[in-house]
């Protein structure tokens, strides 16, 4: 029960100072609507329309996550707020799940803009919305441990937003969000399998327009167990380099 | 098993080895509850990252760590609830007020809402920032920053409060009333306080027993009266000159072997005797060399002398650290 009041205290603490701060809210607006808009405009139809809007919800979740863990943690590491953290009586483990949470809801949240203007635009009648939702989380939760483990390996914030590219942008085309995977040269195949966003992907595919490549069940798991390496990596690197 | 005569902080030969340099070299002591324990030394000495070691900040090389007779080597994160941390630096969040900051830090020990606005307010209080409790933390200065930090410490009632250096780098008035809450804290609640301090003289007006370690290691560890004691019987002279005099000491000692001498700065030095000092000869050998003398006083022995003795690094030099470290 005290450790619950830690939790909601640190996840609330970030809502209202990193979260909700005006930057922060219409970066996590804009960005996922000019993205959404950009590719809409392009496409011809509302059934390009809807075969874009996967794609446009995955960038919109792994770049909202990424970026703001950046700063929710290697901000305050350098601040030394964080230091009171890790002074605090409470698990590693309850820590980083409060720490994150923050950011798994704000990629939440970026996903349905894209998936409003979707809706407006071509209608999205058909998809399986309850996966739909549970991928978006997934998403959200994998990207979010994915900008854990980068925030917890460096030291500075703009190391941290460069580390994250280093990821973030292969993955833009890597992961079958724009176009498959199949298309992409044979070499480069494999690396599309070891990116998390490729399996989130495919669920947003298959729930919107009913084309995936792998079992949702299967995409799902692949999602858990990055999800959950991620995170144990990160504790990891956390109590080797901050607990010296 | 524990029982209510266990010291507060027993530490046996605790090493910590970063890199191959020995941080902290085997040291050993015990903090009875109840005490003011002070940990004195030059910067670079050991003294925060002992303060980490105890804390769980960082991880002993070697060495144990009991808190109340409970050994907390695998995992000091189940002994944080009976510490109150106060770092060096006011690790505040910048973005909340005052009131904000003692309610977040107090929740971090699960202190339900209004338990924790309560012993906030009361805080706010006792550390004189009642008025500006709404204030965000960026907006106070460095000594009120200091005074919310050190009520963050506290703000769950710890047995024990680490304190790294709470009084460096602020005005004097704030210095005093940290001193003061530091006093009430321990004579009202019976907390047990460790310091870190820069401070000769904070260390002599606060602690019960001071242990001076310099390049990690513990050096003398002592109550303040035994240790001013063992320089009590001396006579100490201060010579001020007009002017740099490098070769003060290495001359009078050898031109008067029955004292001995310590350079303060470039131009001062103390002779030190253990019987009355005569300065009338001392005046003439540094007329005869051409060296002006603009003051002699005695000095009465103090912890700094000891301090002085005992670690071989004169007291100016840990001034100027200071003064370094504040800026």
């Amino acid at each position: 029960m005290k450790t619950w009041i830690a939790f909601w205290s640190i996840f609330y603490k970030d809502i209202k100072t990193y979260y909700l701060k005006p930057p922060n809210i219409s970066w996590g607006i804009i960005f996922p609507f000019a993205w959404g808009l950009m590719f809409f405009i392009r496409s011809g139809s509302a059934l390009d329309i809807r075969s874009i809007v996967p794609g446009v919800v995955a960038v919109s979740i792994l770049f909202g996550t990424t970026s703001l863990l950046a700063v929710t943690i290697t901000f305050e590491k350098r601040r030394k707020t964080f230091d009171r953290l890790l002074l605090a009586p409470i698990s590693f483990e309850l820590l980083m799940l409060a720490k994150t949470s923050g950011a798994v809801l704000f990629g939440v949240l970026n996903a349905f803009v894209p998936i409003g203007v979707g809706a407006v635009l071509a209608g999205l009648s058909g998809t399986a919305w309850l996966p739909l939702v549970l991928g978006v989380v997934f998403i959200a939760i994998s990207s979010t441990f994915l900008g854990l483990f980068i925030a917890v390996s460096v030291a500075e914030v703009f190391e941290a937003q460069t580390f994250s590219n280093f990821f973030r942008f292969p993955m833009l085309f890597l992961c079958g969000l724009f176009f498959p995977i199949e298309r992409l040269p044979v070499f480069l195949q494999p690396l599309s399998y070891i990116l998390p966003l490729t399996y989130g992907a495919d669920i947003l595919h298959g729930t919107v327009t009913h084309n995936h490549r792998l079992p949702l069940w299967l995409d799902f798991i692949v999602l858990l167990v990055f999800c959950v390496t991620l995170f144990l990596l990160s504790l990891r690197n956390v109590r080797r380099k901050w607990i010296l | 098993m524990t029982d209510g005569s266990d010291p507060a902080i027993q530490v046996i030969g605790l090493t910590k080895i970063y890199d191959k340099i020995k941080a902290v070299d085997q040291i050993s002591f015990e903090v009875q509850r109840g005490e003011i324990f002070g940990l004195l030394g030059p910067n670079g000495a050991g003294k925060t990252t002992t303060i980490n070691l105890l804390t769980g900040l960082a991880r002993p090389s070697s060495g144990s760590i009991n808190i109340f007779g409970r050994n907390y080597n695998a995992d000091m994160r189940t002994g944080q609830h009976l510490m109150g941390i106060v770092p060096s630096e006011n690790n505040l969040y910048e973005e909340l007020d005052g009131f904000e900051n003692l309610c977040f830090c107090a929740s971090l020990y699960g202190m339900p809402r209004v338990e924790r606005e309560k012993r906030a307010r009361e805080l706010l209080e006792l550390v004189g920032l009642d008025t500006v409790g709404k204030k965000k933390f960026i907006a106070y200065s460095r000594g009120m920053q200091r005074r919310l930090t050190i009520a963050a410490g506290i703000i769950h009632n710890p047995p024990i409060l680490f304190l790294d250096e709470p009084t460096t780098g602020i005005d004097v008035a704030s210095a005093r009333q940290i001193r003061q809450m530091i006093r009430q804290m321990n004579e009202q609640n019976g907390t047990t306080v460790f310091l870190t301090t820069h401070y000769i003289e904070e260390a002599e007006r606060l602690c019960e027993r001071i242990a001076f370690i310099v390049a990690g290691r513990i050096v003398k560890i002592d109550s303040v009266e035994s240790l001013v004691q063992d320089v009590q019987g001396q006579h100490i002279m201060q010579f001020s000159f007009d002017g740099a005099y490098p070769k003060a000491c290495e001359e009078l000692q050898s031109g008067f072997q029955h004292v001995t001498c310590e350079a303060v700065s470039a131009n001062t030095v103390r002779v030190i005797s253990g019987e009355r000092i005569d300065i009338v000869p001392f005046i003439r050998y540094f007329e005869s060399k051409g060296i002006e003398v603009t003051e002699a006083r005695k000095i009465q022995p103090s912890l700094e002398d000891v301090f002085v003795r005992v670690t071989g690094l004169a007291a100016e030099e840990m001034k100027k650290e200071r003064e370094g470290k504040s800026k």
